[in-house]
């Protein structure tokens, strides 16, 4: 019994090959509400989400693989129909059997937005960066915070600040202490082209600032407020059954932790016969 | 059927008869459920039921799976967004499939090592485990190909990848190649057939699982004691074994119902835990991942495959000596497989009389070793390949090669084990107690 466990913690310890390779910048960790077992997503900051990337990053992102009736789901924004539908038909798509420019339905998807200048789908972005890889890259603690996918958009997101002296002033991009991936101006890195400031020039410009959009709940827009709001949605846009896979997740350990006792007092009667008393 | 004398099925009724006559089924349900099986297994004899329920798991989940999924690489990212987001349950059938293949490994792993503990391998059982490497291997490739389906970022660069291994073979290396992928490069004819075989290799999996199963039913179980059950009496079995049914069933089934738990927290809890970030970003032949990282369960060998770099003086000397037709990749592809071929040649390159690693007392040590040094190129085939590193993973491929090519060889020789118990009855006694009887 005892190897057991043993062997149900090794699987934690060993199983951490993939998700720890990448290194990036400061991430913030925020207390989002849909975090650990029983998290669950906030609906009013969803819908506050929702208004953000309407008014703001749906100008340069799209979400090709959510469906805009997502919105009115349960355990998502839960917006009412009318409003989806409405919201849905401001959007225009090319028909697929007639060729034509028609407005979108409920049953479309959000736009594919692509060209110069536009950034990356935003559908599953929250499950395609990692914010946390746990101490000495185990990441255990993704059982209590998630992967962070959310707090690396958030720090992203006001991770904007002037940029280091040494860089020419035309240089390309806008620095971001979070974002590790973009490029480095040569007059920033040392002899060995090892940079030597913390960020990295991102292409996005900073779009988040105090009072961006003025919240339909009254909720006080700071840049901090939104920039949470839009990644707690994004969460959602990447997981839409999060909160029924976790209830699913919370019954199957219950039955199987019944079952289990009832087995393991069904093995020990039945071994009893065939077994003396243990000489300890 | 096991040679171990117990009560075969006698059919009863006139149906039973009847069938019987034609089609011995029942028969062979009931000696394979009533096998008599050595009543002092441990708990590391469990993960076979762990692995039986892995495979079935994963065929049911992934024949649902296939039902929705599309294999183009134009849709086939989005066919699993369809699965998460539309499908009834599809998230949950996802993330249990894709986790699955972690926790069939995870078994597959400890199956491995109880083995070569207790010398399960050795005589009369290479065959069962000649078998669990044909197994083992074909688990592997299942794994790749099933991990190239939602086309990922990471699943598009490991394709290229572990193609790529069979690119270094010379002068046919490049013609496999193309053929394995349909084309030049990594492109739809890739996914189409990775997809078509990632159906069929599971179907191979389960013949092989029935015969590994009827190969050891035919010898009868191991067991910690490496003593063989007593054959020459059914009396005599009697007390050395219990029937499969309901005794290990049920035991078995306890503690599967216990990883399960752990098993679906994961599931339920932190589903991309063991995945990679990367593998939710559209799989794009224009932008290589900073990390091409595979799957933890791979990583061992990875490590071993990456190790062998030119600048290490073996590889060096055999490119000098064969004329450069085994370069620095093309050894660390050997490597890689030669890693498993010694597994697999574990029954002769061990050549202790003794069969069990309890009454090993040098081996021991060499084994508990070997699962650090297993841990350990886990551990370094995430890593990048440069500074201390490369290193640690020379060494630890190194070990591991010794282990089979040296230690097991040269400890059966040297060392004095110890007398293992007379019978099976008695260490089962040693543990329990003897059952005192109502009379006495």
């Amino acid at each position: 019994m005892r190897n057991l466990f043993i062997s149900a913690i090794a699987s934690l310890a060993l199983g951490t090959g993939a998700a720890f390779a990448s290194e990036g910048g400061h991430v913030e960790d925020v207390d989002f509400s849909f975090e650990g077992p029983f998290g669950t997503y906030d609906q009013a900051q969803l819908q506050r989400g929702f208004q953000v990337y309407n008014e703001v990053c749906s100008a340069c992102h799209g979400m090709q693989f959510v469906p805009i009736r997502s919105l009115s789901e349960v355990g998502g924004p839960s917006l009412p129909e009318d409003q989806v539908r409405a919201y849905a038909a401001d959007l225009t798509i090319i028909d697929e059997d007639t060729g034509e420019e028609r407005p979108r339905i409920a049953a479309d998807m959000f736009p594919t937005v692509t060209g110069d200048g536009m950034g990356p789908d935003l559908s599953v972005i929250a499950k395609g960066r990692a914010g946390f890889h746990g101490p000495y890259g185990l990441g255990i603690n993704q059982l209590l915070k998630g992967m962070g996918g959310a707090e690396y958009i958030y720090s992203i997101l006001v991770g904007y600040e002037e940029a280091p002296a040494c860089a020419p002033a035309d240089f390309d991009g806008y620095y971001n202490v979070t974002f590790t991936s973009g490029a480095v101006p040569d007059e920033c890195k040392d002899e060995n082209g090892v940079s030597t400031v913390p960020g990295t020039w991102f292409a996005m410009p900073q779009m988040i600032f105090d009072d961006v959009v003025e919240y339909a709940d009254g909720t006080p827009a700071s840049a901090h407020q939104v920039a949470e709001d839009i990644s707690a949605f994004l969460m959602w846009t990447a997981e839409p059954k999060m909160m029924a896979r976790k209830k699913a997740g919370l019954i199957a350990i219950l039955l199987l932790s019944l079952l289990s006792v009832t087995l393991y007092y069904s093995n020990k009667q039945l071994w009893a016969p065939h077994k003396g008393k243990k000489s300890a | 059927m096991s040679g171990i004398p117990h009560n075969h099925y006698e059919p009863k009724t006139g149906i039973e008869k009847w069938l019987h006559k034609r089609l011995p089924i029942v028969a062979l349900a009931y000696d394979t459920m009533m096998i008599p099986t050595p009543k002092n297994l441990n708990w590391w004899w469990i993960w076979g039921i762990v692995l039986a329920f892995c495979l079935v798991s994963q065929l049911v989940t992934g024949i649902i799976l296939a039902m929705h999924y599309t294999p183009h690489i134009d849709l086939a990212f989005a066919s699993v967004e369809h699965i998460m987001r539309d499908v009834n349950g599809g998230h949950m059938l996802r993330y249990v499939h894709a986790n699955g293949g972690s926790l069939f490994f995870f078994a597959v792993y400890i199956h491995i090592f109880r083995g070569l503990y207790y010398g399960s391998y050795k005589a009369p059982r290479e065959i069962t485990w000649i078998l669990g490497m044909l197994i083992y291997v074909a688990m592997m490739a299942s794994a790749f190909l099933g991990y190239v389906l939602p086309w990922g970022q990471m699943s598009f660069w490991a394709a290229t990848v572990i193609t790529g291994l069979f690119g270094a073979i010379p002068w046919v290396g490049d013609a496999i190649q193309t053929w394995l992928l349909g084309g030049p490069s990594v492109d739809n004819a890739t996914l189409n057939r990775f997809f078509s075989l990632h159906y069929l290799v599971p179907m191979i999996l389960v013949a092989l699982v029935a015969i590994h199963i009827w190969a050891f039913h035919s010898t009868g179980n191991g067991n910690p004691t490496g003593v063989e059950v007593r054959r020459t009496s059914k009396a005599e079995a009697d007390k050395d074994t219990l029937p499969f049914w309901p005794y290990f069933v049920i035991k078995d089934l306890f503690a599967l119902a216990v990883i399960l738990v752990a098993f679906f927290a994961v599931v339920g809890f932190m589903p991309n835990f063991l995945g990679h970030p990367d593998n939710y970003i559209p799989g794009d032949p224009m932008v290589t991942p900073a990390h091409i990282v595979p799957e933890w369960y791979f990583l061992p060998f990875y490590a071993i495959l990456r190790t062998f770099t030119p600048d290490v003086w073996v590889v060096m000397l055999v490119d000098w000596v064969t004329f450069g037709v085994i370069n620095a990749k093309f050894f660390g592809v050997i490597a890689m497989f030669g890693s498993l071929i010694v597994l697999a040649l574990a029954p002769w390159l061990d050549t202790s009389k003794v069969r069990s690693g309890r009454y090993r007392p040098m081996f021991k040590w060499w084994f508990w070793l070997l699962v650090l040094d297993f841990v350990v190129l886990t551990w370094s085939g995430a890593q990048l390949t440069t500074g201390i590193y490369a290193y640690i993973s020379l060494i630890a491929t190194t070990y591991w090669f010794a282990y089979f090519l040296v230690i097991l060889p040269i400890l059966g020789l040297i060392e004095k084990p110890l007398t293992p118990v007379a019978t099976i009855e008695e260490d089962f006694n040693a543990h329990y107690g003897v059952k005192s009887h109502p009379a006495e």
